[in-house]
């Protein structure tokens, strides 16, 4: 399994403001190595996001968001709820993060 | 026929082996795949909403700079409080596939999302908001430039 | 005016006038000259102490910096213990000692930088030495910049001749013009410092060493401060050195020393 999504979440007045950042390469599959061979495209198409298990928000996502990336997003919750991140890639590799809101 | 995504994507992990063949499949059924390929913001607005209208709108508010520090990581915030949010969509117009991320807002999640997108050269960003009666879209001009000291 | 003229005459100043404190006293006042507004210890955030707008996209990273990746693995590879059963805590203890590094090594006659160290413990304790450009080196050294954030720079002043003398070379270094473009270290980030160069403004070198490693979004991941000065001098058309090259350890000796007293904010992300 790949890189853990890293979370981090804020909740005040019934409202959690959720910060994840994914490790992942996201080419493009137009880049070339320096010996002049395509790097293939590898990067996360789908982000799905659940608050105990419900779900709240999705992405689909194109080879154009950044590197390494940043998804930001605000749900109505309360501490004690489990944000939890889910997300699949072209290659069709997976990777999650999770954490109690507090 | 609606397949659940979220029902194969649990099956396939629970196996362990969420192996390319298992999910290949899905990259078919997802709708809004084909808008990813597309080389022009007309025809990806099109494979995302159809021929239904678009309506500029002044109350989406797109966050990004006007002078990109790096192309390849612009901070982008779309927000709104139009109600009934379904899906936002950001969209940047020069890049060869100008679709770059869709988001599907479900009950208890805000119209409110931040990311990082690439952008290849200086380009309009068109920000996009589905409601079950209107499609609304706002839009910035954002410069990509060469850094000062020469890259 | 005045002051500029009085830096750069002491930059000028041959091997004779080694004199570290008049140095760094010159070149803040300098600044401070230069930038009124700046308070001499934001100088440590770079160009985005004095431009706006990159600041504000900046800070939008900083909401989650893409370094935390690195720093996470570097983490981990400090609190790994080697096949010896040593680990990096018995050389670095918490690792928190960034703000002695750069220092004069007087047994081995050279300027011993982080990077060096690292390699140093982990030579004495079984382990083969990190290529300089590797990627577990520089997340182990931002770790260690991670948690010596706060501490202020303070660089042992050079004692004796040969640290004088390294000092010497790395001024030397960075007061010579160099490359196609004929440019010295301090044609931008003194004479120029503040201006614009195309769409950017030209930093201090003041606080150029506080905040490395650096995320560079141009890299798209972590790197040491001498791949920038790599950077820097390709960028002038000027040949590279090699990363811990004797020419970049004295350069990074000259800059610590002209940035002590100033906060250490590694790692950092940067455009």
């Amino acid at each position: 399994m790949a890189a853990k999504v890293k979370i981090r979440a804020k909740v005040s007045d019934g409202v959690a403001n959720v910060k994840s950042l994914m490790p992942h390469p996201m080419e493009t599959g137009t880049r070339r190595d320096p010996d002049g061979n395509v790097i293939p495209a590898h990067y996360i198409e789908t982000v799905t996001c659940f608050k105990n298990d419900q779900e709240v928000i999705s992405a689909d996502w194109g080879a154009s968001v950044s590197t390494n990336p940043y998804f930001a997003f605000r749900v109505k919750a309360q501490a004690g709820d489990v944000i939890r991140i889910d997300w699949v890639d072209n290659l069709g590799e997976t990777s999650s993060g999770e954490t109690v809101l507090k | 026929m609606a397949f659940s995504r979220r029902r194969w994507i649990g099956s396939a992990l629970a196996l362990g082996a969420a192996s390319a063949a298992v999910l290949t499949p899905l990259r078919v059924l997802a709708k809004s795949r084909p808008a990813f390929t597309a080389e022009s913001t007309d025809s990806a607005l099109n494979s995302l909403f159809g021929d239904r209208v678009i309506e500029e709108s002044d109350q989406i508010v797109l966050k990004i700079p006007d002078i990109a520090e790096n192309g390849a990581v612009v901070p982008v915030t779309v927000s709104t409080d139009i109600a009934g949010v379904e899906k936002i969509a950001i969209v940047v117009d020069e890049n060869p596939n100008p679709l770059s991320a869709s988001f599907s807002i479900k009950p208890d999640a805000f119209a409110d999302i931040s990311t990082r997108v690439k952008m290849g050269k200086s380009s309009r960003v068109r920000a996009l908001v589905q409601t079950p009666e209107k499609i609304y879209v706002t839009s910035k001009d954002v410069k990509v430039t060469i850094g000062g000291c020469g890259g | 005016m005045r002051y500029l003229l009085m830096f750069v005459t002491l930059l000028g100043m041959g091997f004779a006038a080694a004199d570290p404190e008049a140095d760094r006293e010159g070149l803040r006042d300098f600044y401070a000259k230069r930038f009124p507004s700046t308070p001499l210890g934001d100088h440590k955030d770079g160009v985005y102490a004095i431009d706006a707008d990159a600041r504000e996209q900046w800070l939008e990273m900083e909401d989650f910096p893409p370094y935390e990746i690195a720093l996470d693995e570097g983490r981990e590879a400090y609190q790994t213990p080697f096949a010896s059963g040593a680990s990096y805590s018995d050389c670095f203890g918490d690792g928190a000692v960034k703000h002695r590094y750069p220092h004069f090594d007087e047994a081995s006659g050279q300027v011993v930088t982080l990077e060096i160290a690292v390699n140093e413990c982990r030579t004495a304790n079984g382990e083969s030495a990190l290529d300089y450009s590797s990627t577990e080196l520089i997340n182990v050294v931002a770790f260690m910049a991670y948690e010596s954030r706060d501490q202020l720079v303070a660089v042992a002043a050079p004692q004796s001749a040969e640290a004088r003398a390294a000092y010497q070379q790395g001024k030397r270094f960075y007061s010579s013009r160099r490359g196609q473009l004929n440019f010295a270290c301090s044609s931008c980030h003194v004479q120029l410092a503040g201006n614009r160069l195309r769409a950017e403004k030209l930093s201090a070198s003041l606080g150029h060493v506080t905040h490395w490693p650096v995320y560079r979004l141009k890299w798209q991941e972590v790197g040491g401060l001498h791949k920038r000065f790599q950077e820097c001098n390709s960028q002038v058309g000027a040949e590279p050195f090699a990363l811990q090259s004797a020419e970049y350890r004295n350069l990074e000796y000259f800059l610590s020393y002209l940035s002590n007293g100033l906060e250490l904010n590694g790692p950092a992300t940067r455009k």
